[in-house]
């Protein structure tokens, strides 16, 4: 049950650094660690003791296969989590080019 | 296995409170690749191939993408000043965190020791898979057979996230 | 962006080509190993990453490669929705569904259309990864100048 609790501080510590930071390329940092505890944390579900990969062979006699579901649902996740990271660089790319920093007190102050 | 998991884990955490605090852009790019490298050892402990290959490719998109922004930008990190606003902010974080500690008290009492699944609903799933779609990967007879919706709404997003940073970034190509 | 030194180039000329033939032999055997559409066109579009970083952006003729690359992300999804749209005409008439007969577990024509899927699927990853790495990269310089 240790690893749960783990896998539960680093959600907490993305979320600490996601309130609490003023640059925008630390903003983005904390929401992918936030994503990577997550995705441990499905895959610790389906695991069984002395289970093997998910692959039929014809050479093993009675098989216990690990819990493919939540492998499935992680794959389509990591996909998503690039997509995501890839379009708030490009926006703190296009913030930077107008206002010359990444804070976001001083682009909030500036308006117009 | 447990003991593995948890070192791991335990170092994931010290490099994850390094990249938030560091003073450098830099550093805390970096620190957060390794977060992401460490995973993919995780992932080979818990039999998912599958997944380590995945995740090691996009972690390598993705350190070069934010290496590339971080250095064509400054590189320094702004000087905390603990003013009315920032205190406002740690509290707010506090309270967040009490209120999901609870929760998380509440819910780990329902869940099965660790490594003692239940296989309830894949039962049906491990035993049909092989007999009916012809594959010997399970994860891939899943993913594109019986929940192939969600690879078409995969796609999909990829598709829209290409087009959306076009479209935010103005390109128009060499003149 | 100026290319790097002579070993640089030399190794990256070796390294790309292995890497992309690697790509191609996981999506191939998809359905017979671990891998699969996502993790084969991620490795394809790294292969090309590698290349154009080593040589520089100014060896490459841009804008033929930006149409290049949209182009052939669309043509592919395109492709794979239509190979879906198929089902409602043949076997049982449902969306989405698997109508090629499935053959003997384990040998590389088998599991119905679930290889073809997966060649597409790789293909328009591949092309989107790239889209995004040369907008993101490459094409800042030119504005502005």
């Amino acid at each position: 049950m240790i690893v749960y609790i783990l896998c539960f501080i680093l959600f907490l510590v993305g979320l600490y650094g996601l309130i609490t930071r003023r640059n925008l390329v630390k903003i983005v940092i904390s929401l992918s660690i936030m994503e990577f505890s997550i995705f441990i944390f499905l895959v610790l579900i389906g695991y069984i003791d002395g289970g093997i990969a998910p692959i039929v062979s014809e050479k093993i006699i009675n098989p216990e296969y690990v819990d493919p579901l939540p492998q499935a649902m992680v794959l389509t996740a990591i996909v998503i989590g690039l997509a995501t990271t890839a379009m708030l660089m490009s926006i703190a790319i296009r913030l930077y080019r107008k206002y010359k920093t990444f804070d976001i007190r001083v682009i909030k102050n500036l308006k117009g | 296995m447990e003991l593995a998991l948890s070192i791991l884990l335990g170092f994931m955490i010290i490099g994850a409170i390094f990249a938030i605090h560091a003073k450098d852009l830099l550093s805390a790019v970096i620190a957060a690749g390794i977060v992401g490298y460490s995973l993919v050892i995780c992932f080979l402990l818990l039999k998912a191939p599958d997944l380590a290959i995945v995740q090691i490719v996009v972690e390598t998109i993705t350190l070069i993408i934010m290496v590339a922004v971080v250095l064509d930008s400054t590189r320094e990190e702004l000087k905390i000043n603990i003013d009315r606003q920032q205190i406002l902010n740690i509290s707010l974080a506090l309270i967040f965190i009490l209120v999901l500690i609870f929760f998380f008290v509440q819910a780990i009492e329902t869940l099965n020791p660790f490594g003692q699944h239940s296989l309830r609903m894949a039962s049906a799933y491990v035993g049909e898979t092989a007999a009916k779609t012809g594959s010997a990967n399970l994860v891939t007879g899943v993913l594109f057979d019986f929940r192939g919706y969600d690879t078409l709404g995969e796609a999909t997003i990829l598709f829209t996230a290409a087009i959306g940073i076009l479209s935010i970034l103005r390109i128009k190509g060499k003149k | 962006m100026q290319g790097m030194s002579l070993i640089v180039k030399k190794v990256a000329q070796l390294m790309a080509g292995l890497i992309f033939i690697y790509g191609i032999y996981i999506i191939v055997h998809g359905h017979l190993t671990p891998g699969g559409g996502f993790a084969g066109g991620a490795l394809i579009a790294g292969s090309y990453i590698l290349a154009i970083l080593a040589y520089g952006s100014d060896t490459i003729k841009l804008k033929k490669e930006e149409t290049g690359t949209s182009l052939t992300e669309s043509i592919s999804i395109l492709f794979a929705l239509m190979m879906a749209v198929a089902g409602f005409f043949i076997g049982t008439k449902v969306f989405f569904n698997n109508y090629l007969p499935a053959g003997k577990i384990g040998e590389l024509v088998s599991a119905g259309v679930i290889p073809l899927y997966n060649i597409f699927i790789g293909i328009e990853v591949a092309a989107a990864l790239l889209t995004i790495f040369l907008a993101l990269i490459i094409y800042k310089e030119e504005i502005e100048g």
